[in-house]
């Protein structure tokens, strides 16, 4: 775990400041990320939890500035990639960046390797793109290295992935995101479309290649037994914002103050011994991104709701030095 | 891949069956005088019927046809009534005028139409593609032998670039290929931009992006493949139906392919000729299909594992 004491500027890694992310459709503004403030720093794993549609990928997507073009715009916020800013730099710039500084491995494995080209080939590119001067022969040897490393046998590198299962194509996945050593990944669910032996084997594997390639890692999940497994912080998403965030600890610990969506989440007793792993469903639904309600986004959902939640968004209430949580019931 | 090879082969001997059947029965039962139209109208009544019953021409339809089937397995498909030239020689000198023009027009239509096609997929809704949509209107709406004679206007008579009418050369081949190629241009062109645009929407698209690629490789490498095969199919059915001959376009240029063959074959009900012509339009086809899909085995590795795999 990070030491709490000496954090300076120099070990965050990723700053991410009142970013804000909408999606001009035809029909309507989607308003996905309304002012999300997080820090990640090196080395740490950290996690990124919400319900569907809260925002998790558009902020991922922006961290690579992936968002589908011409729909997808960053209108407001900073993005300071070891000090730099992503939301201002030139497309050549990203290129430099993608794949080499700044990995992501993408939410389905089924569908994320290209059907006609080698896996081989598709890692290939990977080093091919940020090591231009490196001869073919070290190309393969490192790929060879690297399937060696996610546990598939070099040899299949001349297979395509309909040859795969998707265990081993999400391995593919996080081979070719790891294979220039980058210094952040950002996987959006992982393992949230295998099954729990493989889902296992998959974060195994990822929490030791991150300890030996020293890489900080963004872990999008729904998997609050992930989160509890693999994250140093964990921040929680509610429309586009993070309406808590804070360590493990201070989120799992029970007698620290927490947000009435947190306490939804994990159901009336949030635990690191709970063995009600996956999130609650809180009752009512996410709102609408086209149409957020005024006040606090969460207040047609909470039981805990005021007159005030109504019309006014609350500040940011902090609870000791690491734990932060965005309600008003604690900001009087 | 062998056994779906054979397997395929196979399957032609059917498809080839029926057609001959319905082609024969339509031919045999409109009426015609194979007499006379092979002893010319100077033979009295009597030569002529007397050919007539020797070839066999009164018999019932299902004896002639099996007659023309024994023959035909034994590799004589006849000769013609019209010409009495052997319906083999017939096709054989007039196939390589058709072949030619077909490869010229599949060569220059992928030419002209898959980089233009992805190349408007990858700057949709600007001004080229907006110009290429209605430029591929207009060339869908034309008729060909418009086209055709429009073409011959202006590259044969006015400018006088190349010959109007024949096969005898090369040149002879440049403007009708031009113009077959100009009218399927714009559909190949529109259907690789959809495929395209549907392909760059695709999860491993973004994969590549990710991994820092750059947008040239992402689009050549990544999506072009992908696009194309629906591509080739058209293509590839294109390609089988022009070596059954193009008779407008053959016609206009008047040119000696198997489309005017046919064309004059029926018009003086030359029975042989027809049948012959026909056949080997069929036969043409199912083998261009048959390697418009081994070609998409070789593309999509998919595919050819579903080859593979496929049991008997
Ligand atoms: N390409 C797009 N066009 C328009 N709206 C979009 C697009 N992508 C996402 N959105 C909208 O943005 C909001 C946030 O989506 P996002 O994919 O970031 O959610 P998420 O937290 O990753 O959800 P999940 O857990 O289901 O993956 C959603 O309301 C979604 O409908
Ligand atoms: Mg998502």
């Amino acid at each position: 775990m990070a030491d709490e004491r000496n954090q300076t500027q120099e070990d965050i890694l990723l700053d991410i400041q009142d970013l804000h992310v909408k999606y001009n459709t035809s029909d309507a503004v989607c308003y996905a990320v309304n002012g999300l403030n997080i820090q990640v720093k090196r080395g740490e794993v950290f996690g990124l939890v919400g319900e569907t549609g809260a925002g998790k990928t558009t902020t991922a997507l922006s961290i690579l500035r992936l968002l589908p073009q011409r729909i997808g715009e960053i209108p407001q916020g900073k993005i300071l990639f070891e000090g730099q800013d992503v939301v201002q730099m030139s497309e050549d710039q990203m290129r430099e960046l993608r794949g080499s500084h700044i990995s992501m491995i993408f939410q389905d494995p089924m569908t994320s390797l290209n059907p006609v080209l080698t896996v081989g080939d598709q890692i290939a590119e990977a080093i091919e793109t940020h090591h231009q001067s490196m001869s073919k022969e070290e190309v393969q040897a490192k790929v060879d290295h690297v399937l060696k490393l996610v546990g598939i046998p070099p040899a299949r590198k001349y297979e395509y992935p309909h040859q795969f299962s998707g265990g081993m194509k999400q391995r593919v996945v996080i081979a070719m995101a790891l294979v220039c050593e980058p210094r952040l990944l950002i996987a959006d669910e992982p393992t949230t479309a295998l099954d729990v032996t493989v889902q296992n084997q998959v974060l195994d594997m990822m929490s030791n290649l991150k300890e030996e390639l020293n890489t900080s890692m963004i872990l999008i999940t729904h998997d609050l037994g992930i989160v509890c497994q693999m994250c140093d912080h964990v921040a929680i998403m509610y429309a586009g914002k993070v309406i808590e965030q804070g360590t493990v600890y201070d989120i799992f610990d029970q007698s620290k103050p927490h947000h009435p969506y947190t306490i939804g989440l994990f159901g009336s007793l949030p635990s690191l011994q709970s063995d009600s792993k996956r999130l609650k469903p809180v009752m009512g639904l996410m709102p609408d991104p086209t149409d957020l309600p005024p006040g606090c986004e969460f207040h047609p959902r909470c039981g805990s709701c005021t007159e005030t939640c109504k019309l006014k968004a609350p500040g940011v209430f902090q609870d000791g030095e690491t734990h932060m949580i965005r309600c008003h019931l604690f900001s009087k | 891949m062998h056994k779906f090879i054979l397997k395929r082969i196979l399957m032609m001997i059917p498809v080839l069956l029926g057609i001959s059947v319905i082609i024969y029965t339509i031919i045999s039962l409109t009426p015609g005088n194979p007499g006379r139209l092979i002893l010319g109208e100077r033979a009295s009544a009597e030569a002529v019927e007397a050919m007539n019953e020797s070839l066999g021409y009164y018999d019932p339809l299902p004896v002639k046809y099996f007659n023309y089937m024994k023959n035909l397995l034994r590799g004589d498909l006849g000769t013609s009534w019209r010409s009495g030239v052997s319906v083999i020689e017939s096709i054989g000198e007039r196939f390589p005028t058709t072949l030619l023009l077909a490869t010229m027009d599949i060569v220059l239509t992928a030419v002209m139409s898959i980089p233009l096609g992805v190349l408007v997929a990858v700057k949709k809704e600007s001004l080229l593609d907006n110009i290429m949509t209605v430029v591929a209107l207009v060339f869908t709406a034309m008729p060909s032998f418009w086209l055709g004679m429009l073409m011959m206007l202006v590259f044969a008579l006015s400018l006088n670039l190349l010959p109007a009418t024949g096969s005898e050369s090369f040149a002879h081949f440049i403007l009708p290929a031009l113009t077959m190629s100009l009218l399927s241009v714009a559909q190949i062109m529109r259907m690789t931009r959809s495929s395209m645009l549907e392909v760059i929407r695709q999860d491993y698209i973004r994969t590549a992006r990710a991994k820092g690629v750059s947008e040239q490789k992402i689009i050549w490498r990544h999506a072009v493949r992908n696009a194309l095969l629906p591509v080739i199919t058209t293509m590839g059915n294109n390609f089988g139906w022009t070596l059954g001959g193009s008779v407008i376009t053959e016609t206009v240029f008047g040119m000696s392919g198997i489309g005017t063959l046919l064309l004059t074959a029926v018009r003086s009900k030359d029975v042989p000729l027809v049948m012959g012509c026909v056949l080997f339009m069929s036969f043409t086809f199912s083998v261009v299909t048959l390697l418009v899909d081994i070609s998409y085995g070789i593309i999509d590795p998919r595919i050819k594992a579903e080859y593979g795999g496929r049991k008997g």
